[in-house]
């Protein structure tokens, strides 16, 4: 019987009900009285020297405010980066400034060099219009491998070349690894391109400053994963505006993915105009913008090489990876290609001895940082993908390969640095081949040749680490921030309680499913609690959402104050009750004392803390409320198996995918139904990666995919309905849940299984083509079939 | 400036508007009814469905002054007048047909339109429908099953989950 409260209960969403009614506050929503509006002009080319930013004719249009440049940016700092990667040489990597308003130079499409204030957004553009810019192109570099070779054009003029850094992992391993690839059996080969990608949050950024002259408060408005992050990074780094003095909210956020973790230079702008202006500044991004100011994701390009001894075990892994920055380094980029790539390429084997190399190029694009996944999908990929060529080349089933190299026993220590401490490979696979229906494939597969069409089935593992994770270590790998989360607990005195969290929702539920968390451990119903987020004034400092972390990490925070509640609660019923504490128990909402009908409710105890009139003040304190800051001990590890399903059409190589199935393991799990509702959203992601997004620049820096006519976002017709299932569960060992986190799993599961399933297919029409890059649009299908 | 003039959600309505200003932007900053949602330039994402005289419309496809005179309805008169959740609206709810909510109001104006020419649309039918109108959270999964069940069918047989 599906529960009907608590944890495992598929409770229905409460913040529902203002997205329905067209009620809910997103930043765009926001109007302060007497706000002004911006536009940014941006550069139209890749690559130049500013000479010169005209803004006379501009100032003198009609509803301008004040025009900004680069020039009015000199004295503010650079849009900081949160992670410093220590290369193979133990050099640091090359850390470019990154300016608010471009000064000096113009480094990709869409970079902003001016910014108009005005009464209106009209007013603001038709005076953009009129800044007469003077720029002397310089060449562009766009192909990565091309950006490291000697005499390539620089980015930035003041390092020493486009690399950022060439990271080596494990850098003693390496001699190891190389020998076990002379000693192999069989070694595969396999080069492929993770291809570039836009985030796409439905609701583009936007950012509203405000300064308050009479007691010099800011407060920024913005569409954020993480308001303290932002907080501490514009304040500390970029303004000079300490944290007592700025304010961030992040309200309703229509859509993360990651994209919304990062300071942009449009939210630094907006706080430091309203102070100049004096009055609100507000900027609303449109999705033209958005495509070429949000940091965009993946955007690899991979050697990846596996070698097995004779009885086809996997003995050595080695990849050599170029990983894409673009032209600054966005808040957390180093990290993606390096800390959360490397670290997983062990995947879900047992494989002994590993090398990754990662060199991180700066090109003439848009910023590239963590995407729904960010390093984890390109880790799965591109072994994934591996893992298949090596069956196909050795004549093996690719399942029975893949469970011939499972790690079977746990906790277990990798060759790359973590430790699994739970999962169950056999157990996901095995409920894959039961809700795939895999051995009904032949039969399906017979009536799509029936149709003149090829049926193909292609599966694949994944591990990924989610709960970013110990501050200690990630300090020693370069982090510039901790990452614990923290929650507060304040229990009113009628009995309903309050969490101020910071984590942040948007769109993952937690104002439902971390209630029952707590509706659970006192027993009381979930509409007794309600969560605050999104707003550094009234929430404890933390590090946000991302990274499958919400629940680990954040719920695992107030589970601790939760703890800390109930605890100074049971010394107020002892006193109440006139039992020692150890004998006092909560269930259902009531303290009673053991082996005794004596009981006291939920409600009186704490109306007592906040009217002691019966109270131990000698020993407690009045009031209830509770603050715990929590630093996991470890990541997470979801891992599973995906299967896709295609039917491909030899006449036109188009592809569509008929059938998906996932099977998960994400340990506990709160609420079932929004878990499976995050495991949808990340398939529907995965496979638009797999079939058909692709951000496309020429060899000039033109991004070519700047709109939603350009840029295939995946539609309703394009996906089908999902097979999910989640009920293979190890719990985590180290947190107070046992929950592992879920919503990126979707979207670094998915893409090799279709490209697996549509080789799959091309090889039932006799054409076997080794590899075939994502997106496998109609076009390239058709001509590998035809090739 | 000129002055327009139209009925929106049953009540008469005005502004002073650019003849560049989009039926959108007019019910977002004129009218304060921010439920209806600009999530692109394109007009590809449909976040900003609006029913104009009946009819499903994209409000940044439409000038505002071309609504003169029109009837117009928003997310913010779908719901039953006591304000509890319309029948569509519901459904959504009940199969977590949405996550960060952006896209939802042009979802359920564009789902609205469909089930008032379509009674019992088929799966099929649902999904090209809504070929304009972008959802970036939800796979669309629980969007095609809330408007099937809206719709009064059976949909626990849809997918197995």
């Amino acid at each position: 019987m599906p529960k009907d409260g608590g944890i495992g209960a598929s409770s229905k969403r409460r913040e529902d009900i203002r997205f329905l009614t067209g009620e809910g506050n997103y930043t765009d929503d926001i109007n302060l009285h007497g706000q002004a509006y911006v536009f940014f002009l941006r550069s139209d080319i890749a690559h130049g020297t500013l000479n010169s930013v005209d803004t006379s004719a501009a100032e003198a249009m009609p509803g301008v405010v004040k025009i900004f440049t680069g020039a009015d940016f000199e004295a503010v700092g650079s849009i900081p980066c949160g992670w410093q990667v220590t290369d193979k040489h133990g050099e640091v990597m090359q850390e470019p400034r990154h300016p608010v308003l471009a000064h000096g130079k113009v480094r990709h499409v869409g970079e902003p060099i001016a910014a108009v204030v005005a009464e209106s957004l009209s007013e603001a553009r038709d005076a953009a219009e009129a800044i007469v810019l003077d720029i002397t192109d310089l060449p562009a570099v766009i192909d990565m491998k091309e950006a490291v070779k000697a005499g390539a054009p620089k980015v930035h003029d003041d390092l020493t070349s486009n690399l950022c850094y060439d990271w080596g992992f494990v850098e003693e391993n390496k001699g190891a690894v190389d020998q076990a690839f002379k000693d192999a059996a069989h070694v595969t080969t396999l080069e492929l391109v993770n291809n570039r990608l836009v985030a796409n949050p439905m609701e583009p950024r936007v950012a509203v400053g405000d300064y308050a002259r009479g007691t010099g408060d800011h407060t920024l408005y913005t569409t954020s994963q993480n308001p303290h992050v932002i907080r501490l990074l514009m304040g500390a780094f970029v303004l000079g505006i300490p944290e007592h003095k700025l304010r961030v909210v992040a309200p309703d956020v229509g859509g993360g993915f990651g994209t919304k973790i990062f300071h942009y230079q449009e939210e630094a702008f907006c706080t430091f105009a309203a102070k100049a202006c004096n009055r609100p500044v507000k900027w609303t991004s449109s999705r033209s913008e958005a495509f070429m100011s949000d940091a965009h994701g993946r955007d690899h390009v991979t050697k990846i090489q596996m070698a097995l001894d004779k009885d086809n075990n996997f003995t050595a892994l080695r990849t050599d990876t170029y990983a894409n920055m673009g032209a600054y380094l966005s808040t957390f980029a180093p990290s993606v290609p390096t800390w959360l790539h490397g670290t997983l390429m062990a995947g879900n084997y047992k494989t002994p001895l590993i090398y990754v190399n990662v060199k991180a190029v700066f090109t003439n694009t848009v910023p590239v940082d963590a995407y729904r996944g960010a390093g984890r999908p390109e880790a799965t990929y591109q072994l994934e993908r591996l893992v298949d060529k090596c069956a196909h080349e050795l004549g093996v089933d690719p399942i029975a390969l893949r469970r011939q190299n499972f790690i079977t026993e746990f906790p277990y220590a990798t060759p790359v640095a973590v430790e699994y401490d739970t999962g169950d490979y056999v157990a996901t696979m095995d409920k894959l081949e039961e809700i795939s229906d895999m051995a009904g494939f032949a039969a399906r597969r017979t009536a799509s040749e029936a149709k003149g069409k090829l049926r193909g089935f292609g599966v694949n593992c994944y591990i990924e680490a989610c709960g970013i994770a110990p501050s200690n270590l990630v300090g020693q790998l370069g982090a510039r921030a901790g990452l614990y989360e923290s929650a507060t607990v304040r229990v009113n005195a009628t009995g309903g309680l309050v969490v101020m969290t910071g984590s942040h929702s948007h769109g993952q539920g937690h104002e439902t499913a971390f209630p029952q968390v707590i509706a659970e451990m006192i027993g009381i119903p979930e509409d007794m609690i309600e969560i605050v987020h999104g707003d550094t004034a009234n929430t404890p400092m933390g590090m946000g959402t991302y990274g499958s972390r919400s629940l680990a990490v954040g719920g695992s925070a107030m589970v601790r104050a939760t703890e800390k509640i109930i605890a100074k609660a049971k010394k107020i019923a002892s006193h109440l009750l006139e039992a020692s504490e150890g004998d006092i128990e909560l269930k259902d909402g009531a303290f009673s004392v053991a082996g005794t009908d004596k009981s006291v409710a939920w409600g009186d105890v704490t109306l007592a803390a906040y009217v002691p009139h019966n109270y131990p003040l000698e020993d407690i304190e009045p009031g209830l409320e509770e603050t715990a800051f929590y630093d996991p001990s470890n990541f997470t590890y979801p891992s599973g198996a995906y299967a896709c399903e295609v039917e491909l059409d030899p006449e036109t190589g188009h592809v569509t995918i008929e059938r998906f199935a996932a099977a998960d393991d994400f340990g506990n799990i709160v609420n079932p139904m929004i878990v499976t509702g995050q495991v949808h959203g990340g398939l529907a992601q995965g496979i638009g990666q797999a079939l058909m997004e692709n951000c496309t620049y020429d060899s000039d820096g033109q991004l070519l995919s700047a709109s939603y006519m350009d840029y295939a976002m995946p539609r309703a017709s394009d996906l089908p309905f999902y097979t999910v299932d989640h009920s293979c569960q190890t719990p985590c060992t180290h947190n107070p849940l046992g929950v592992k986190g879920c919503g990126e799993a979707g979207a670094i599961g998915s893409p090799p299984a279709v490209v697996n399933a549509v080789l799959d297919a091309m090889r039932s029409g006799g054409k076997d083509v080794g590899h075939i890059d994502m997106p496998v649009t109609p076009a390239r299908v058709w001509a590998a079939m035809n090739g | 400036m000129t002055q327009v003039k139209m009925t929106v959600n049953g009540k008469p309505a005005s502004g002073e508007v650019e003849g560049r200003t989009l039926l959108a932007s007019f019910l977002r900053e004129n009218l304060n009814l921010t439920g209806t949602h600009i999530g692109c330039d394109t007009s590809q994402c449909g976040a900003c469905v609006v029913h104009v005289d009946g009819e499903a419309v994209k409000a940044c496809t439409m000038l505002a002054v071309e609504a003169e005179g029109a009837d117009v309805k928003t997310i913010e008169s779908v719901a039953n007048a006591d304000g509890s959740l319309s029948v569509i609206q519901q459904a959504f709810q009940d199969h977590h047909g949405l996550q960060c909510g952006f896209c939802t109001p042009g979802m359920v104006m564009s789902a609205s339109a469909l089930l008032k020419d379509n009674p019992k649309p088929t799966e099929d039918e649902v999904r090209h429908y809504l070929d304009g109108n972008i959802c970036r959270c939800t796979g669309y999964h629980n969007i095609v099953k809330a408007i099937m069940a809206a719709s009064g069918q059976d949909v626990s047989a849809l997918a197995a989950e």
